[in-house]
């Protein structure tokens, strides 16, 4: 009888080329997506040293980071160094012969809504991303994560990539969620209990009955931030609805292959007495609808709380919580929810998915946004977009005066011409509040798309409760 | 890649915890399609006014630390987006040494790549070198990675820990693809286990 195994050491013990006395090992890579911010150094690099890429067939690009979102953006309106880059990647899938989505594919969008969408994340595969929000795709059962450049040159060359094993860590939602409570308060919920350095070390499970009650797009939701929590991915295992959500997608396996697969998914899910080094429970009725205060995402708090003094707090963190209070404009003491906004940002890898857009939808249909706000929904694929137009609710967006527009990463991380302006706030369904993440001295308060719907329509933070 | 064997210069304290490599390197500069030239533009937002006056208070404007080979920082030191840039950008200012009590993993593995040593040490021991970094410029640290110690500029020795392969790497100068493309037959091997065992891949 083999040793109990948790769902990572499955996927790790199916993946593992080499491993070295000193456990080095060698990991092969399923699934390799790539984006146009950083990856041109690590094509470069292959031209350099005469390599090509070893599995084009399981690499796939699209570019996110950089594209515009507005309407207009087939005509141009990238600044020039953005379109060398998107340019360096349409050569670079051309030249390597690997899957890509260009701008002009409606199938164009976030990567990390791109790969599951299509089929290409799978249950029990390695999936590798420059890019830190990889974790999305431990949704599937699938161990994810984020890589730098030169790791990506690494993948690309070799199709693998050299780990060391991490830890493993259990963190259970137990039971019910409460009403106006989502996907995104528990993942928020979970680093603000942890502190982003507590995963560190870590691949974290999610389980519970609250994971289990959630859909895939909620799932993708909660991985998506295991990496604001220091880990190195969030997995959480397969069950009935990973497979339907799976099926006949486009890359997905057909007929007999199907079988085979879902013979081993079958099998992906921690053994009752698995070891695990680290356990953190949390009580589902417990989890309030969330927004954070300061500049990391580990400053969360109950929309209900207060903003707190430097003095709560120990160590480090007293010069932090300082520092970020006054960078975010807030006053110790100050209810959170009488902090007045500018900005809503409805979209990203974390919360731009069809699911997302009918939660905010839900809130806001029949309604207005309050006068004087700028507020804007990224879908975050071409084809979550046209469903959500398919739904009608894109209409609802545009009536009550959001702008509704094309897919990108945007105000998440402002690399295009999405962008606060200095000391300017907003509700936003991102995933970092970093000091001038969203634009230089912008400030940014993270919470789930029904709490920036509902901050939409009274111009500042909001229960969503009160609006439900 | 640049060998690290051992290093002497002036350590920049930076006592802020979850220093993020937003602030490391804040997106506009990730458009480049170089890893060169970043070092300018390291720190940019606390470095620069928003008319690109240096701000006089900034640890790296100082003219005690403008030399800086060695960072000391706080805990979950360059924590955030994936971007290699960070370090891209820590090395290209001349910084080959990050010192702090915990590092977030993706910039910790993308430190090795590029010639820079990380060194995470327990509080106490960064809170000995921050002091020690705090004195300027006359105040020099040496990093023996062979030994792996830290010698302050009093004479106390610090020891670390650190990954046998990856010091193998960095005191050789070892570029990891070259490594694992000795490998090419276990890869081949695995793949062709794959056909069989997971045919969909």
């Amino acid at each position: 009888m083999t040793a109990p195994k948790t769902l990572y050491d499955k996927i790790w013990d199916a993946h593992l080329v080499h491993e070295a006395e000193d456990g080095t090992s060698l990991l092969y890579i399923d699934r390799h997506l790539v984006h146009e911010v950083t990856s041109p150094q690590a094509f470069e690099g292959l031209r350099m040293s005469g390599r090509s890429v070893r599995a084009p067939d399981k690499t796939i690009a699209v570019p996110d980071h950089n594209v515009p979102t507005t309407l207009d953006r087939a005509n141009g309106g990238m600044n020039e160094e953005s379109r060398i880059q998107v340019d360096a990647l349409d050569k670079n899938a051309k030249d390597f012969g690997i899957h890509y989505y260009p701008v002009s594919d409606v199938r164009q969008g976030i990567v990390h809504i791109v790969g599951p969408e299509n089929g290409w994340t799978l249950p029990g595969m390695t999936v590798v991303c420059g890019d830190s929000h990889t974790a999305t795709h431990g949704a599937f059962g699938a161990l994810a994560h984020g890589i730098g450049t030169s790791e990506v040159e690494h993948v690309l060359a070799t199709q693998t990539l050299i780990q060391k094993k991490s830890k493993n860590m259990k963190v259970e939602i137990t039971g019910k969620l409460n009403p106006g409570v989502t996907a995104k308060d528990i993942t928020l919920s979970v680093i603000g209990a942890t502190g982003t350095a507590g995963g560190t070390g870590y691949v974290i499970e999610y389980c519970g009955e609250a994971i289990r009650d959630l859909s895939m797009e909620g799932r993708m939701t909660v991985c998506n931030m295991a990496i604001e929590g220091g880990a190195r991915a969030g997995l959480i295992a397969p069950d009935e609805k990973t497979f339907d959500y799976v099926k006949g997608r486009a890359h997905a396996p057909k007929g007999a292959q199907w079988e085979a697969a879902m013979n081993w998914w079958k099998t992906l899910y921690s053994d009752d007495d698995a070891h695990w080094d680290k356990v953190v429970t949390i009580k589902g009725e417990d989890i309030a609808p969330v927004v954070t205060w300061g500049t990391s995402p580990e400053d969360v708090l109950p929309i209900t709380a207060v903003v707190p003094a430097p003095e709560d707090f120990k160590g480090g963190k007293v010069e932090a919580a300082k520092r970020s209070i006054e960078y975010m404009g807030l006053t110790p003491g100050q209810k959170l929810s009488d902090v007045e906004i500018d900005t809503v940002f409805i979209g990203s890898c974390t919360n731009g998915r069809i699911e997302d857009l009918r939660a905010a939808a839900a809130i806001l249909k029949g309604k207005k946004i309050k006068e004087g706000l700028r507020a804007m929904v990224v879908p975050g694929s071409g084809l979550v977009r046209a469903q959500a137009e398919e739904e009608g609710l894109a209409e609802i967006f545009i009536d009550a005066g959001f702008e509704w527009r094309l897919a990108g990463c945007s105000m998440c991380l402002a690399m295009n011409p999405d962008q606060l302006a200095p000391g300017e706030r907003c509700a936003s369904t991102s995933n970092r509040n970093f000091e001038g993440r969203q634009g230089y001295k912008g400030r940014t308060h993270l919470m789930s798309p029904a709490m920036a719907a509902a901050a939409a329509v009274t111009g500042k933070l909001t229960d969503v409760r009160d609006l439900q | 890649m640049d060998k690290f064997t051992t290093l002497t210069g002036i350590a920049a304290p930076l006592p802020l915890i979850n220093v993020d490599t937003d602030m490391i390197i804040p997106k506009q500069f990730l458009k480049t399609i170089k890893r060169e030239g970043l070092g300018v533009n390291l720190f940019d937002e606390m470095r620069y006014d928003r008319e690109g006056n240096e701000v006089p208070d900034f640890v790296l404007n100082k003219p005690q630390y403008r030399e800086a080979e060695i960072l000391v920082g706080g805990d979950n030191f360059g924590c955030g987006s994936s971007r290699e840039h960070a370090p891209w950008a820590i090395k290209d200012f001349g910084i080959r040494c990050v010192i702090a009590p915990s590092f977030a993993d993706i910039f910790f593995n993308n430190c090795f790549k590029n010639g820079i040593l990380p060194i995470p040490l327990p509080q106490e021991q960064v809170d000995i070198l921050m002091k020690d970094a705090e004195k300027g410029a006359n105040a020099r640290m040496t990093i023996d990675l062979e030994n792996q110690e830290i010698t302050t500029s009093d004479g106390e020795v610090i020891k670390f820990e650190i990954d046998p392969f990856r010091k193998h790497c960095l005191l050789n100068g070892l570029d990891d693809i070259g490594l694992t493309l000795e490998k090419a037959a276990a890869i081949d091997a695995y793949e062709t286990g794959m056909e069989q065992s997971r045919p969909w891949v």
